[in-house]
């Protein structure tokens, strides 16, 4: 180890965070989603580096193409479905090429462990004609980030770094320096190149396709692609995480390990083939690798035998392989270095453990009042999304964000031309999030005013970004450098917008909450109700608790609508569980007897 | 000769910090470790597992299944969950604490009966312990992680400051008081 060398158990993200930082990255921009958020969270506590929370991932990525362009070292990040949103600038950013370099690190959620679907991110860069990169462990990701930005400049192309999941949240140990390099690129004006005109994009697009050539040769060569020789019967295609799957399974298999993943090393693949009879491709989602391998007419077995949804593990890819290789070869299991496990009760015939709105949740107020209200109504991506399971049963449908108020306008106009749901008609809400509304909502909202549309969207304003864990947002009044900042305020713009019916409130108010809706839903403009009270998670200061009257509690069950965790049935009579308590009051809101009181200080 | 501990809980329950303390002594003890965490959804009062492996190489984060040499079970129907990855004569460490999942509140699942007593049969050796009463003994009720470690490090050959280092770096410095003597509480159950 060299000095100003560390060595420390690092997350994938964390060491993304460090290898930027060690390549100079002096810009970095992102929008918050899991499996990517730590990136930036890590990358601002050290120093030289301009850290910022987008309001999307749009607009994160035109900051990175700005900077790069302007000279600095720019990283940008997001989750898989973050890249949809950023894919239009995406997709012009290879014909203008960069200044400095500019890595897009997308992290996937194979499985999805956090998200509302699990697209394979890779095509992005071959639908771009954009160099991807793979890591498998924390280690690689480190190196990969330095190479991608040396690989960016060289090639005059942004890169693309993919995660997945086990990578961005495995740890292992990193090496890595704890130093700044001070890069710094002078800008030179250069609008044939940057201006994308039609008579200059299709000056750019051959440049775009000549370099892909290029950039296949530079896989060829690249320290990210390696063989392994073991076996001489089994020989595996893999990268990213899988590639530890499969040396977990297969121990003896030959192995083609891929990092520079795209353009396809097309002469290390023919090389690899060349010693076997049939190649096996282990990779999770898309058949991506395995089309790319085929099309080179070489015999490949990839997703005929190895799903392609969901996550794999070392388990999945040994039994999925396990037959085909042993006809193949002959040898047995085809080498598969299968456990034997202790006796156990199938993990499908327990109960399951969905997470929660948590305790106190504001959100679970809101969507108590609308499942009563017996409304239609669209929704979006964060914590409230939970409300769609029993008992509160309060959303009718959810697809990405920002959605929640565009859903909520095409289904109020289905109505208003509809004889068979002419029920439904003025019973539509669109309801999202504070972060969401502002990622993707407010053009909706716009759209509502601009056409006339009489509904009401619900903005679940909890002051924080809390799905992903509390990050700031524009309308937090503070910066992801933790500088304070101005608030949007809410109320301004959407009465800015035109929305002349702008109300707020409290979601713990029950009574309050519903009267306001009976109020707004139905009538003959759009409004906007702001239903406001900070996430319960980030307010430590103690509410008092609830407590069961068991003299008075007639067991009705009625407070068990709320789903709360915290409130169960002990036996014939309900029970709080005080310390998960938050104290909102909601329960007993609902109580009729009265049994559900406030525990007064010393009892 | 890689070590295995699957780590089970239920989102707020502390197994993340445990996996992380746990990770860093092994690699203070002198091995490679690997580890897988969960964040995101999940943790909001979800099923939640961490894995960590050390040895001299360590490829998947995911231990296969069959494999592990320990299992800390923070809650019983988690512990039974995950039982699938105890290797046959495993040993488990589990905390005697049921916590009824949505489906069991809303009278739609049964939680398991004898949970315990199947995490039992199925492992070599069983260790159980109140880890939330030993905690709130140690002084912090949140220190629950850090007894199930105390716990599994009878059984492991770590140095003492391997594991006290490691406490000292993630425990903020109000709770490491409270948390040597969590540790300590979870030796002594375990012992
Ligand atoms: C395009 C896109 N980017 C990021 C995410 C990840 N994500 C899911 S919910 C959410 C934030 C929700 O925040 P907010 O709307 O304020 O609701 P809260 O969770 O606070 O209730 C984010 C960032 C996503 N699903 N899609």
């Amino acid at each position: 180890m060299r000095s100003g060398d560390k060595r420390e158990l690092l997350s994938g993200n964390e060491a993304v965070a460090r290898g930027a930082y060690a390549a100079g990255v002096r810009v970095a921009c992102a929008y918050p989603g899991t499996p990517s958020t730590e990136i930036l969270e890590e990358l601002t506590k050290l120093p030289g580096v301009y850290c910022e929370w987008s309001p999307n991932e749009k607009v994160a990525l035109e900051v990175g193409i700005g900077a790069c362009l302007g000279g600095a070292r720019t990283l940008v990040a997001m989750k898989h479905v973050g890249l949809n949103v950023a894919a239009d600038p995406w997709m012009t950013l290879p014909y203008i090429g960069v200044n400095a370099g500019l890595v897009l690190v997308v992290a996937d959620d194979p499985g999805m462990h956090s998200s509302q679907n699990e697209q394979d991110s890779r095509y992005y860069a071959r639908m771009a004609g954009v160099p991807l990169l793979e890591p498998s462990d924390s280690m690689e990701a480190y190196r990969m980030v330095g190479a991608a930005f040396e690989l960016s400049e060289r090639y005059d192309t942004p890169v693309l770094l993919r995660l997945e999941t086990r990578v961005s949240h495995s740890r292992t140990v990193v090496e890595y320096e704890d130093q700044r390099r001070e890069v710094d690129f002078p800008y030179e004006k250069d609008a044939v190149k940057r201006v994308m005109i039609p008579g200059h994009a299709r000056l750019r697009h051959p440049v775009l396709l000549r370099r892909l050539e290029e950039l296949a040769r530079e896989a060829e060569i690249s320290p990210f692609n390696r063989v392994e020789m073991r076996s001489d019967r089994v020989g595996i295609v893999t990268s990213g995480v899988c590639y530890q799957y499969v040396r977990e399974a297969f121990p003896e298999a030959s192995v083609l390990k891929l990092g520079f993943v795209y353009p396809l090393p097309e002469r290390i693949a023919r090389d690899f083939a060349s010693h076997f009879r049939r190649l096996y491709v282990v990779e999770e989602l898309e058949p991506f690798l395995e089309e790319a391998l085929k099309a080179l007419g070489l015999d490949v077995m990839g997703k005929a035998r190895i799903p392609r949804e969901g996550e794999l593990d070392p388990d999945l890819v040994g039994s999925s392989l396990a037959e085909i290789m042993e006809m193949d070869t002959g040898l047995q299991d085809g080498g598969w270095n299968r456990p034997e496990a202790a006796r156990a009760p199938r993990s499908s015939t327990l109960p399951s453990r969905p997470p929660v709105m948590c305790p106190g949740c504001p959100h679970r107020g809101l969507f108590y009042v609308l499942s009563r209200m017996k409304l239609v109504v669209s929704s979006d991506i964060g914590c409230y999304t939970l409300s769609v399971l029993p008992p509160v049963s309060g959303i009718d449908c959810q697809v990405c964000m920002g959605a929640g108020v565009g859903m909520a306008l095409g289904l109020e106009r289905a109505f208003a031309g509809s004889e068979v749901n002419a029920s439904y008609r003025g019973k539509v809400v669109g309801t999202l999030g504070d972060s969401t509304f502002i990622h993707g909502g407010i053009t909706g909202l716009i759209d509502m005013v601009y056409n006339r549309i009489p509904c009401t969207i619900i903005i679940l304003d909890n002051r924080t970004t809390a799905m992903t864990g509390f990050q700031d947002h524009p309308g937090t009044g503070k910066t992801l450098m933790g500088e304070k900042t101005h608030a949007l305020d809410l109320e301004a713009l959407c009465r800015a917008v035109g929305v002349e019916s702008v109300r707020v409130v409290d979601p713990w108010d029950l009574e309050g909450t519903e009267k306001a809706l009976r109020e707004e839903v139905g009538s003959d403009h759009t409004s906007v109700i702001i239903s406001r009270r900070p996430c319960t998670l980030m307010r430590r200061s103690p509410h008092p608790v609830y407590r069961v009257d068991e003299e008075e509690c007639t067991g009705c069950r009625r407070c068990l609508r709320l789903g709360c965790p915290a409130l169960v049935m002990r036996g014939e009579k309900a029970w709080v569980d005080e310390g998960l308590c938050a104290g909102c009051s909601m329960c007993a809101q609902l109580c009729r007897p009265g049994a559900l009181r406030e525990v007064e200080d010393g009892d | 000769m890689v070590t295995d501990v699957v780590l089970a809980g239920v989102g707020g329950q502390g197994n993340v910090l445990s996996a992380r303390i746990l990770a860093e002594a092994a690699m203070r003890a002198g091995y490679r470790v690997k580890t897988s965490e969960v964040h995101g959804m999940a943790q909001r009062g979800g099923s939640v597992v961490c894995m960590v492996r050390w040895g001299e190489e360590v490829y998947s984060p995911l231990i296969p299944r069959g494999r592990a040499d320990f299992l800390l079970a923070y809650e019983l129907l988690e512990g039974l969950r995950f039982l699938e990855y105890l290797r046959p004569g495993g040993t488990a460490v589990v905390n005697d604490y049921r916590l009824d999942p949505l489906p069991v509140l809303r009278g739609d699942a049964a939680y398991p009966e004898d949970a315990l007593g199947l995490i039992r049969e199925a492992s070599g050796k069983c260790v159980v312990l109140r880890a939330r009463d030993l905690a709130e003994e140690a002084g912090s009720a949140r220190a629950v992680g850090t007894v199930m470690l105390g716990a599994l490090s009878v059984f492991l050959q770590f140095p003492r400051t391997a594991w006290e280092d490691s406490l000292r770096q993630r425990v903020p410095p109000r709770a490491l008081e409270a948390n040597l003597r969590a540790f300590e509480m979870g030796r002594k159950a375990a012992g």
